[in-house]
């Protein structure tokens, strides 16, 4: 580390060396009181008299040719300001891949593309002039699986994607084919050692696209001032990314785009790439920069936003009889959709873990980015990782039984360990990897693990699942954050920081970094909630379970320097030495003085009662970018695609009815090497709503495309989220073996909960069935497919 | 479509509001009354984001014309202070990113108001007519039982207990 600061052997920092007063206990969240009376403003709460509404026409086929577009009956329409179509604003978009036209022009790619957009006084003026839009289409034959898309005699969705403009780090398109982006691992020698191997495990895997079930649907409003700068408030988890969007989409300079985001109703990746704000700028440009307000309904988030990616896969492991792995060899088809918008990275960031936490010394690895005629995916909650983790740990569950070896036991042997090496050739030294084995012996405890997986009572069979899972952030080399503390003139403090609040709670966190190094109450430490682009120092994005790192960093950095100016300016008023000044409770003293000093009367330097006054205001500032993070070799893949990884040991215990094929999750387990836990609630918080939403996810979720590509299920009642009662007991541990580059050690786990669900159901189901259960969604209807050959 | 000035009772106040018979009771209290505690999840009566009560009962005022709710007393999210049921929800970390919350407090809040004893069948009959993403739905359950604690603890020294014998008989 460049500038190197560690808080827990800063004894004036904090009141008892490395204990800690403030962080690592539950206090109260900072959005409380606003979101338990309902004032906590989202966007579309923000309600003027003057704006104007936009409603967005969608394509009704999942590939076509646009034949004609009319739109002077919905011009006569009441209300109507204008309709725009692709023609009018014929800009691509899309990071890192350019391919998407912010409206369909002459081909659609999927059914929910946006097509036109029109603008009217009132939202229900706007819905009601979509039907007075013309649009003839010649439907072209569908691609309705990445692996179909992969043939070599599949119908081309973008024979010019040569020309797309690219982020050549991040996206890789085979001109001629529908693969987006290709990324290959080759470690060892993975071509020759397959003739040692005694046992070789062959699984094939595949689950469809899903909806990321954010609560609040993505609202964005746009409005252009007389000068040209552009508001653009929106719901996003990366508002620092969109001015760069939008210059690259418009050519306007990035320095004239200013983002507002307020409160964010959930986003687990959804909101993690613009996608819709671009449109609506144009949307504003087409009635002269007037404030236009788009909300999407709840059908248009499932069939036209990103979703959660699809895939199919398959995966060859190979051991020896002691059950060591060897080499390990997976081709992942994802279903990207027809545009690639992140999910290029989500296919780098699953091919670059996808051994799992294991020690494997030969490993192929190609992963397959492909166009498909479905919705386009983004990052979803784990990013790559719940996928990898499935793929992977169904081979070793095969593995185990042929070895008829404890599938426990296979995963402590081949637990991979500091000294080893990843996917990427990446060395993990010091703490860059957590304690795999260890929270596989805590598992082993917690789910009360004998070796048997499965026992009867009665008609109903209880079985037990377990994986591991690992992940890494993914981030560019050059994420960052930077904050600024100020001192108020009632000795409390207030920190900026560009994460943005998706209800994680990661400005609480933060706040209590802050009141740790003041050495004082957290109540003491205020946080802006909202984020202006203008206003807050930059945060990178506010996904990859990173926040608390990146901004955490900048927070603490930010806070020590602000606590080294109180102590510069109150040397000076105690004539002592700055390190002999103690900034504790919200006062300066010394050991030499008596008299305690407020340290608000720092805030704008120190004014003696004569009036002379000495020092400045104080403004504390910290940065600090992502360490340790290198590019993927394109052809081997060797890199760092992370600073470190969290790892865990996850589990379920079912109750499986072979009658009617009927399960239910009785109990889920995760065992997470935490780092440290800043905030024990907040932390337990996050890992059981993800364990809860992977579960969901696995057991009941899935896009279910019609013959034509359609996804047919885009509403709650027909696309079954867990509700109230559906949610197993949750059991979870910490485990803390910290990361020597974040601030106490701390390891991101905002995804990690999520992860290894998906794995641990397959893992339980497929031992209450006794055949592998190697798909998603696990409804009943598939076990019973699975049981009967149905 | 013609438009009508009609008088809703809501939070204990008389608000006049010019509002199209077509127009949902979400659409007026969010668009024509500023009160956007109520969410609009879904628009489809699935999620209950948008839960009020109409009197005393939780209604989803996404699949609610306003013209329904004259005459009746509308109370929103906005309407309630210092409740069992929003303490509980901040003592038990009931919350995440807070969009279904207010949705959450109000069905609860009714669950509360209309049944002295809850037991376990109880809270999940209620509170499955509304999604939460974020939590595992164990921190909202306990926020009810916290909730249900501290009602008790505020009118122990009156509680009737006759009233909720004949409402578990209804269910």
């Amino acid at each position: 580390m460049s500038e190197a600061f560690s808080p827990w052997n800063m004894a004036h920092f904090s009141t008892n060396g490395s204990e800690t007063t403030v962080v690592g206990h539950s206090v109260g969240r900072k959005d409380t009181s606003l979101k338990v009376t309902g004032h906590a403003k989202y966007t579309d709460d923000e309600i003027e008299s003057d704006m104007l509404h936009a409603a967005l026409l969608t394509s009704p086929h999942a590939h076509a040719r646009i034949l004609s577009m009319d739109r002077r009956r919905a011009l006569q329409a009441p209300g109507v300001r204008a309709v725009l179509f692709g023609t009018d604003c014929p800009n691509h978009t899309g990071d890192p891949l350019a391919d998407r036209p912010i409206l369909a022009i002459d081909t659609v790619r999927y059914a929910g593309e946006p097509v036109a957009i029109v603008i009217a006084d009132e939202f229900h003026q706007a819905a009601a002039a979509l039907a007075s839009i013309d649009v003839v289409y010649a439907p072209l034959p569908v691609v309705q699986s990445p692996k179909a898309a992969y043939e070599p005699n599949a119908p081309l969705l973008h024979p010019d994607v040569h020309t797309y403009r690219r982020n050549r780090a991040e996206a890789n398109p085979i001109p001629g084919t529908n693969i987006a982006t290709h990324v290959p691992i080759r470690k060892g020698h993975p071509d020759d050692v397959w003739a040692s191997c005694d046992v070789i495990a062959e699984v094939e895997v595949s689950f469809p696209q899903a909806h990321h079930a954010y609560m609040e649907t993505p609202a964005i409003i746009a409005e252009i001032d007389p000068d040209g700068e552009m508001h653009i408030t929106t719901s996003t988890q990366s508002p620092f990314t969109i001015p760069s969007l939008i210059h690259e989409t418009f050519d306007v300079n990035p320095s004239q785009v200013r983002v507002h985001v307020p409160f964010v109703g959930g986003g687990f990746g959804g909101k993690s790439s613009p996608y819709l704000e671009p449109l609506v700028v144009a949307a504003s440009k087409a009635v002269g920069g007037r404030k236009v307000k788009l909300r999407c309904e709840r059908e248009h988030a499932m069939q036209t936003l990103p979703c959660h990616i699809g895939l199919e896969a398959k995966v060859r492991l190979g051991a020896k009889r002691d059950g060591r792995f060897v080499a390990v060899d997976i081709t992942y088809w994802f279903d990207g959709g027809a545009y690639a918008d992140r999910a290029v990275i989500v296919t780098r960031a699953a091919v670059q873990d996808c051994t799992g936490p294991y020690r494997i010394p030969h490993v192929r690895c190609d992963g397959f980015c492909m166009y498909t005629n479905h919705p386009p995916a983004t990052a979803y909650r784990g990013f790559g990782h719940p996928e990898e983790t499935f793929v992977i740990e169904r081979a070793v569950d095969v593995l185990a039984r042929q070895l008829h070896l404890d599938p426990l036991e296979i995963r402590r042997l081949n637990a991979i360990r500091t000294g080893d090496s990843t996917p990427t050739q990446t060395l993990l030294t010091g703490g860059r990897v957590g304690n795999v084995p260890g929270c596989i012996d805590h598992l082993k405890k917690l789910m009360e693990w004998d070796g048997r997986a499965v026992r009867r009572e009665g008609s109903r069979i209880i079985a037990k699942g377990m994986c591991c899972s690992w992940k890494t952030s993914s981030t560019p080399p050059n994420a960052s954050s930077g904050a600024i503390v100020r001192v108020n003139e009632d000795s409390t403090v207030t920190l900026l920081s560009g994460v943005v609040e998706i209800g994680q709670g990661t400005k609480t966190a933060l706040a209590q970094m802050v009141a740790e190094v003041f050495a004082m109450s957290v109540d003491r430490v205020h946080v802006v909630l909202e984020v202006d682009t203008k206003e807050e120092p930059e945060h990178w994005k506010t996904v990859a379970s990173r926040g608390t790192l990146l901004a955490g960093n900048a927070a603490v950095r930010a806070a020590i320097d602000a606590v080294r100016q109180l102590q510069e300016t109150a040397a000076i008023v105690f004539q002592c030495r700055p390190s002999d000044v103690r900034i504790s409770n919200g006062v300066a003293s010394c050991a030499h003085e008596e008299k305690a000093i407020p340290i608000g009367d720092f805030k704008n330097g120190y004014a003696f009662p004569d009036g002379r006054s000495v020092g400045r205001m104080v403004i504390g500032r910290g940065s600090y970018t992502i360490e340790d993070v290198t590019p993927l070799d394109p052809e081997t893949g060797r890199g760092s695609p992370g600073p470190e990884w969290t790892v865990a040991a996850q589990g379920v215990e079912i109750e499986y009815r072979p009658a009617d094929c009927t399960y239910r999750v009785l109990r889920a387990f995760s065992v997470i090497d935490a780092g440290k836990v800043i905030h024990p609630a907040l932390a337990l918080g996050q890992v059981k709503g993800a364990m809860n939403m992977g579960l969901s996810l696995a057991s009941r979720e899935g896009y279910v495309y019609s013959g034509r590509g359609v996804v047919t299920n885009p509403q709650f009642r027909v696309y079954p989220i867990h509700r109230y009662g559906d949610q197993p007991e949750y059991h979870v541990v910490f485990l803390e073996t910290p990361d020597e580059h974040a601030p106490w050690g701390l390891r991101g786990l905002g995804e990690h909960g999520l992860i290894g669900m998906p794995a641990a159901l397959a893992s339980a189901l497929s031992n209450a069935l006794g055949v592998d259960v190697n798909e998603m969604p696990m409804t009943s209807e598939l076990l019973w497919r699975i049981q009967t050959g149905g | 479509m013609p438009k009508q000035e009609v008088s809703l009772s809501i939070n204990g106040e008389q608000r006049m509001v010019v509002i199209r018979f077509a127009d949902t009771l979400l659409e007026v209290l969010r668009g024509k009354l500023g009160l956007t505690g109520a969410k609009p999840g879904c628009n489809n009566g699935d999620c209950g984001a948008c839960t009020v009560l109409i009197d005393t009962c939780p209604y989803k005022a996404c699949i609610m014309l306003a013209v329904e709710t004259v005459g009746h007393e509308i109370t929103t999210v906005e309407g309630l202070h210092s409740t069992p049921i929003q303490q509980a929800f901040a003592d038990c970390y009931a919350f995440q990113c807070g969009y279904c919350t207010p949705g959450f407090i109000m069905n609860a809040h009714a669950l509360l108001q209309q049944h002295r004893v809850i037991d376990e069948y109880t809270i999940r009959e209620w509170l499955e007519s509304n999604i939460c993403r974020c939590t595992s739905y164990e921190e909202i359950g306990e926020a009810v039982r916290t909730a249900a604690r501290l009602r008790d603890a505020r009118t122990a020294p009156s509680l009737d207990t006759s009233v909720d014998t004949q409402q578990r008989r209804d269910l």
